[in-house]
C-alpha cells in the first residue's frame, strides 16, 4: 500500500520494527516457556529413581495423572458439546432476538466468572446435591464400572469435577458454535425452509453440517481448556492416586494441574523440578491439542474464547 | 436422503396445533407434575425434571396425532433443545445465587477495609488480597497491553510471508496455554535468576501477561481490521508516513474497541488462581510492593480460606464466600464498563 518510499522514512522504519519485534516477541516468550520449563524439569527426568518421591520413576509418577486429567476431561467434554450445541442454536435460530442477544450476553460474562468460583459452587452446592443420585446410581447400576461405587457421601468424586468443568467450557463451545450458526447463509436455510423443510430439517440439513467443523474445533478449544483447569478440580476432588473408572466413589485419581496446585506451595528441591516436568506434559497435551483444533478452524475467525 | 426427506409433503395429518401449543402444554405439564409431587413428596428437582420429559413427550404425542411425523419431530426437537438450554442455564443461575447469598454475610465495611494480619478467627478482611489483585493485574496490564497492540499492528498493517502466519498461528495456540503452565514458566524464570524459594507479586503478573497477551492481540487485530481502509489512503494522499497514519488514524478510530478488548482480557485473567499460588503465594498482611516479597490477592485468598479453614470453620468459609462475591462483582463491573465503552465510543466503526 505504502510502497517503498515510505518505508524509508526513519520514523517508518522505526516503528515498523517496533511492530515486528512485538509480533517476533510472542514467539520468543512461546519458545521461551517451552525452554524455561525443560530447562528446569531436566534436573527431574535426569534423576536417578531413587531420589524421586515414592522412589517411583517419573513415568509411574506421571501415569495416574494424566488418567485423571484425560478422565476429567472427557467427562466434561460428553457432558457439555450436546448442552452447547443446543445453547448455540437457541441462542442462534430458536430463541427471539432480545432473548438471544441478552442470553449470548450472559454466557460471555459467564465464561470470565473465576475458576475457583466454579470450584467451591461445587464443592459447595453440586458435590451435596450429587450424593443421592450418585448413592442410588451405585445401588442400580453398580454393575457398570463406571458406577461401582461405594458413593461418596460428601460428593467430592470424579463425576462432579467432570461435571463442573463442563459448566465451565460450556460458554466457550456454545460461542463458538453460536457464531458459526449465525453465519450459515440465509440463502440455504431460506432454499430449505421454501423447498419445505420444518424449522428442525432446516438446522439438520444446512446449519449443522455448515458449523460440523467448527463445532468440533470449539469443542477442542473447550477440551484444552478442561485439560489445563486446575482450580476447581483442586478444590473438590479428594485425591488418593489411585487409578480407577469409577466416578462416584471418594477414591479418585488427581490431575496433572491440580496436583500442582497442591503439592507445589509445600515442596522443594527435587520435588519441584518433578512437578514442572509433569507440568511439560500438561503443555504437551493441550499444545496438541489446541493445534489439532487451530488446524481445523483454519483462520476462521470463529474461536472468540480462550 | 435429504431431497426425499423435504419432498414428502408436510400434511400427513391434515389439522394443525394452536398458537402456543408448546408453551400449553409445558403450562399443564408443570401444572400437573406440581400437584403430582406435592402429593407424593417429592423434590422441586424431580418436578422440573418429570414436567421437562411429560412436556416434551406430550408435545411430540399431541403433533403426531394432528400434525404428522414431521412436524411432531420439528416441535419435540425445539422443546427438547429449549429445555437443555434450561438445564444449562440453571447451574450457572445457582452459582450466582450462591455466591451473593453466601457472600453478604461478611461483604461489610471490615472485610473491605481489613487484613487478615494478627486475625485468628472471626473479623479480618480481604483489602491486603484485593490491593494485590489490583497490582498484580495492573502490572500485567501494562507490560501485556503495548506488547499485544504492537503484535496486532504488526498482524494487520505491516506483516505478510510466512512470519506472519507463523505468529498469527501461535497467537492461537498461545491463547490455549493452561495457566498453570503460564504459572510454572514465571516461576521457572525468576527461579534460575533468584532461586527456587522466590515468591514475588511480579511473578504473577509475568503469568498474567502470557495469559493475556494473545488476548489483547485477538481483540486489538479484530478492531484494526473494521477500520474502513479509506481512512488509512486518505491519510496517506495528504502525504502522511505510514507509521504516522497508524498512529493517529488507525489506532485513535479503533481506540474504543482496543479499550473494551482489553478490558475483557483483565476480566478474564483476574480471577485466575493456579498461576498465582505457585508465584505471588500468599501472606496475611498488606504488601503493596510487587518486587519485595509475598503478595496476597482475590483468588488465592478464596482458594486458602476456602481449602484450608482454621477453627471455627465458619469464619473463613464466610470471608471465602466474601472474596467470591467481590472477585465476581470486579468481573461484572469489568464486563459493563467495557460494554458501555463499546457502546458510547464504538459506534462509527461498527456500521
Amino acid at each position: 500500500m505504502s510502497g517503498s518510499e515510505a518505508r524509508r522514512r526513519p520514523g517508518d522504519r522505526a516503528f515498523h520494527g517496533l511492530a515486528t519485534g512485538a509480533g517476533v516477541l510472542i514467539l520468543v516468550v512461546l519458545a521461551g516457556v517451552a525452554g524455561f520449563l525443560v530447562s528446569e524439569a531436566l534436573p527431574a527426568i535426569t534423576a536417578p529413581v531413587a531420589d524421586l518421591p515414592d522412589g517411583e520413576s517419573l513415568t509411574r509418577y506421571v501415569w495416574p495423572l494424566v488418567f485423571g486429567t484425560v478422565l476429567s476431561s472427557a467427562i466434561a467434554i460428553i457432558l457439555a458439546v450436546p448442552m452447547a450445541i443446543a445453547v448455540a442454536l437457541f441462542t442462534s435460530h430458536l430463541a427471539p432476538r432480545p432473548i438471544s442477544m441478552s442470553v449470548s450476553y450472559v454466557t460471555d460474562l459467564l465464561a470470565a466468572i473465576p475458576s475457583i468460583i466454579y470450584g467451591i459452587w461445587g464443592i459447595a452446592v453440586l458435590g451435596p446435591a450429587s450424593v443421592p443420585v450418585t448413592q442410588w446410581l451405585a445401588d442400580h447400576f453398580g454393575f457398570i464400572p463406571l458406577f461401582e461405587g461405594p458413593a461418596s457421601t460428601t460428593g467430592r468424586t470424579m463425576l462432579v469435577a467432570g461435571m463442573v468443568l463442563a459448566l465451565m467450557i460450556l460458554p466457550i463451545i456454545s460461542a463458538v458454535a453460536r457464531e458459526v450458526f449465525n453465519q450459515t447463509p440465509k440463502g440455504l436455510q431460506e432454499s430449505a425452509l421454501a423447498l419445505g423443510a420444518t424449522r428442525w430439517e432446516m438446522i439438520r440439513m444446512v446449519v449443522l453440517p455448515f458449523g460440523r467443523s467448527a463445532v468440533v474445533a470449539g469443542s477442542m478449544l473447550g477440551l484444552g481448556r478442561a485439560l489445563g483447569e486446575t482450580m476447581a478440580v483442586t478444590i473438590i476432588l479428594s485425591v488418593s492416586g489411585v487409578v480407577t473408572f469409577d466416578l462416584i466413589s471418594s477414591e479418585n485419581p488427581s490431575t496433572i494441574a491440580a496436583n500442582i496446585a497442591l503439592q507445589f506451595p509445600e515442596s522443594s528441591g527435587l520435588d519441584v523440578n518433578v512437578l514442572i516436568a509433569t507440568g511439560l506434559v500438561l503443555f504437551a497435551i493441550t499444545l496438541a491439542v489446541n493445534m489439532a483444533a487451530r488446524t481445523i478452524i483454519g483462520r476462521r475467525e470463529v474461536a472468540r474464547g480462550r | 436422503m435429504a431431497g426425499s426427506a423435504v419432498s414428502m409433503p408436510l400434511g400427513e395429518g391434515a389439522g394443525i396445533l394452536p398458537p402456543r401449543a408448546n408453551l400449553l402444554v409445558a403450562a399443564v405439564a408443570a401444572a400437573t407434575c406440581g400437584a403430582l409431587s406435592v402429593a407424593l413428596g417429592l423434590s422441586p428437582f424431580v418436578w422440573v425434571l418429570i414436567t421437562g420429559v411429560v412436556s416434551l413427550a406430550a408435545v411430540a404425542t399431541w403433533s403426531l396425532v394432528v400434525e404428522g411425523r414431521r412436524r411432531a419431530l420439528d416441535r419435540a426437537m425445539t422443546v427438547l433443545v429449549v429445555e437443555v438450554f434450561v438445564l444449562a442455564m440453571v447451574p450457572l443461575a445457582s452459582l450466582v445465587y450462591t455466591v451473593v447469598a453466601e457472600g453478604l454475610a461478611r461483604f461489610d465495611a471490615e472485610f473491605l477495609t481489613g487484613s487478615m494480619r494478627g486475625v485468628l478467627a472471626d473479623g479480618g478482611g480481604a483489602f491486603h488480597a484485593a490491593m494485590g489483585t489490583f497490582i498484580i493485574t495492573g502490572v500485567a496490564t501494562v507490560g501485556a497491553v503495548p506488547v499485544g497492540v504492537l503484535a496486532a499492528i504488526y498482524l494487520t498493517e505491516y506483516g505478510k510471508g510466512r512470519l506472519k502466519r507463523a505468529i498469527t498461528f501461535f497467537v492461537d495456540v498461545m491463547t490455549g496455554i493452561p495457566s498453570i503452565v503460564a504459572g510454572l514458566f514465571a516461576f521457572a524464570l525468576f527461579a534460575i535468576f533468584f532461586g527456587p524459594g522466590i515468591r514475588l507479586g511480579v511473578m504473577g503478573s509475568v503469568a498474567l501477561m502470557v495469559l493475556m497477551v494473545p488476548i489483547v492481540i485477538r481483540a486489538t487485530e479484530e478492531m484494526l481490521r473494521v477500520v474502513p481502509d479509506s481512512l488509512r489512503e486518505a491519510s496517506y494522499a495528504l502525504g502522511v508516513p505510514k507509521w504516522l497514519t497508524i498512529v493517529r488514524v488507525v489506532l485513535p478510530t479503533a481506540l474504543a474497541g482496543i479499550v473494551t478488548g482489553v478490558m475483557l482480557a483483565i476480566a478474564r485473567v483476574i480471577g485466575e488462581t493456579a498461576p498465582l499460588l505457585i508465584t505471588t503465594g500468599s501472606i496475611d498482611s498488606t504488601n503493596l510492593n510487587p518486587f519485595d516479597g509475598r503478595m496476597a490477592n482475590l483468588p488465592v485468598f478464596v482458594y486458602q480460606e476456602y481449602k484450608f479453614p482454621g477453627v471455627p470453620p465458619e469464619a473463613y468459609i464466610e470471608r471465602a464466600w466474601a472474596g467470591a462475591l467481590l472477585l465476581i462483582l470486579t468481573v461484572l463491573t469489568l464486563f459493563l464498563a467495557a460494554r458501555l465503552i463499546a457502546k458510547r465510543y464504538g459506534v462509527e466503526i461498527r456500521r
